[in-house]
């Protein structure tokens, strides 16, 4: 087959012409394989903070396209040396000032003791509303404090093994009982809101110590005194942003950025931190601190002389819509 | 004793992924977990280059470090290793990582991800070597064998490196020389920072 073979040629000259012509000037332009490769050294110099060196795959895993994230460092340093600092000094510390709080003030009493009558204060609803948060709040933050502690603290006490099956059972708590925690959270807020919106009398209240340091002042209040709104607001804003943070690690997935990830983690651990010192102090006064304070939530019952000393205007309000026995202690029952 | 590691020559790299696949295929890796993966960088432009990633065994490992349960080790060789016994599947391995390496069997059930999976230096795990426990949880234990990564065994144009430190960084260091460029020991630094030789 001469004539084909012939042809052949013919075709690869006219390739070969077609190269000789067109690519040394493409090629002089500006592509120089080894100079202008991508050097590692650049990559990681050019580094802004938190940064990452990505790339394209070909899986479907986004997250893999990552290929060097040195602020995994800086996340080590602060899960191993800042946080056991941050949660040190808020919760022991707190701890400590409630221990020099109950020495120095003491337990704080009803001055006018008890008047053997008892005005309602929070009724079933808003009592289970509260144990369901506080119930979940306790086993989330054990739990949590045993993922940011327990290796250094409970682990020596058990072995590996058996803190290791612990710890499993405290992840597998605290990721369900997020759930009832955050619908806690959100009746909490729908309840209480509109007895929790700041006012002028929270200005005085705070201007006269509360009632808590000086003995047998007590600065007039609504339902909630400045300190209670405050716990309240608290517990709003710090359960929001700790449900927020911890949705994100429940469900990875969704930001599949491993540097938003690291930000929520450390979000969640240190508004975690400070969020149980301020329970510590909310639990401290509704229980040792003050004499009376527990019944509000223990039966939902208060007593007069105790909601008159801490909360007069409430009593005042109870009275006048006949929901709270009045002045001479006949007990006005409720209509419903 | 060596210091095993990884070495990805970038410039010999072609992007084939036989690396990936054949480690998948030696320890049976669940679909969705990728203990090596192939990432380019500057994709499409002149002087790309491709990095084979996996578990770099760092010195000083900071998976290792953040574990709420200490579930890592190090094995003689400088291989970092993990029990699946103790681990609890909270992910912070995969924070500190810098390289990406550890990977969960699980998608987004409440966080429930399972049990951490990760490249192993093909030196399996806590149980007996080469046992079928082994096996099922950290797949073959090739260096038991006294066989080395099936990833770097296979690496068509020797790109992917594995065996002791010094020697494989030697190797890169002839290539360099010879051929008179080289993109860099990629992770190195991040991984081995505090010991260039260890």
């Amino acid at each position: 087959m001469p004539s084909s073979l012939s042809h052949l040629r013919a075709l690869c000259a006219a390739i070969a012409l077609l190269f000789v012509f067109a690519h040394p000037a493409a090629a002089q332009l500006t592509f120089k394989p080894t100079a202008e490769a991508v050097q590692e050294d650049k990559l990681l110099n050019a580094l802004k903070e938190g940064d990452k060196i990505t790339g394209r795959i070909s899986i479907p895993d986004t997250m893999a396209s990552s290929l060097i994230q040195p602020a995994g460092r800086d996340w080590r340093d602060f899960q191993r040396s800042k946080l056991p600092i941050i949660g040190g000094v808020a919760i022991l510390g707190m701890i400590a000032l409630l221990a020099i709080f109950l020495m120095v003030r003491g337990r704080i009493r009803v001055d006018h003791g008890f008047s053997g009558t008892k005005i309602l204060r929070f009724a079933s609803f808003e009592r289970f509303t509260h144990w369901l948060t506080a119930s979940c709040f306790v086993v989330l933050a054990l739990s949590g404090l045993n993922i940011s502690f327990g290796r250094v603290l409970i682990m020596p006490l058990f072995g590996a093994q058996a803190f290791a099956t612990m710890s499993g059972w405290a992840k597998i708590a605290h990721d369900y009982l997020a759930f009832p925690f955050m619908l806690g959270l959100a009746i909490m807020f729908l309840i209480w809101i509109k007895d929790n919106i700041p006012g002028k009398l929270d200005w005085q209240w705070i201007k006269q110590g509360g009632g808590i340091l000086p003995n047998g002042k007590h600065p007039p209040a609504k339902r909630f005194n400045a300190g209670q709104k405050g716990i309240f607001w608290i517990v709003i804003i710090g359960g929001v942003l700790m449900s927020v943070s911890g949705w994100f690690m429940l469900f990875p997935y969704l930001p599949a950025n491993v540097t938003a990830l690291q930000f929520w983690t450390v979000i969640h651990a240190v508004i975690a931190m400070l969020f149980i010192a301020v329970m510590l102090a909310h639990i401290y006064i509704g229980s040792v601190g003050m004499e009376g304070a527990f019944d509000a939530m223990g039966t939902g019952e208060v007593d007069l002389n105790w909601a008159k000393e801490h909360h007069a205007l409430w009593v005042a309000e109870e009275q006048a819509k006949g929901r709270a026995p009045s002045k001479d202690g006949t007990h006005a029952v409720a209509a419903e | 004793m060596a210091r095993v590691k990884f070495l990805c020559d970038a410039d010999r790299c072609i992007e084939c992924n036989a690396c990936v696949t054949a480690c998948k295929n030696e320890h049976e890796v669940p679909w969705g977990i990728n203990r090596r993966r192939v990432v380019t960088i500057n994709d499409g432009k002149p002087g790309e280059r491709s990095v084979s990633m996996a578990c770099m065994h760092c010195t000083d490992a900071p998976c290792a470090a953040v574990c709420p349960v200490s579930c890592f080790y190090t094995t003689a060789d400088g291989v970092v290793l993990h029990s699946k016994d103790l681990c609890i599947g909270c992910g912070y391995c995969f924070y500190a990582c810098p390289f990406g390496a550890p990977q969960y069997p699980k998608v987004g059930n409440f966080g429930s991800r399972g049990k951490m999976d990760k490249c192993t230096y093909c030196a399996g795990g806590p149980e007996a070597d080469s046992s079928p426990a082994e096996y099922a949880k950290y797949g073959a234990n090739r260096l038991a064998e006294g066989k080395l990564p099936i990833c770097a065994e296979m690496c068509s144009t020797k790109s992917l490196l594995a065996g002791d430190g010094a020697i494989i960084a030697e190797i890169y260091k002839e290539r360099v020389m010879k051929r008179g460029y080289g993109s860099g020991m990629w992770g190195w630094k991040t991984a081995y920072a505090d010991s260039p030789t260890g």
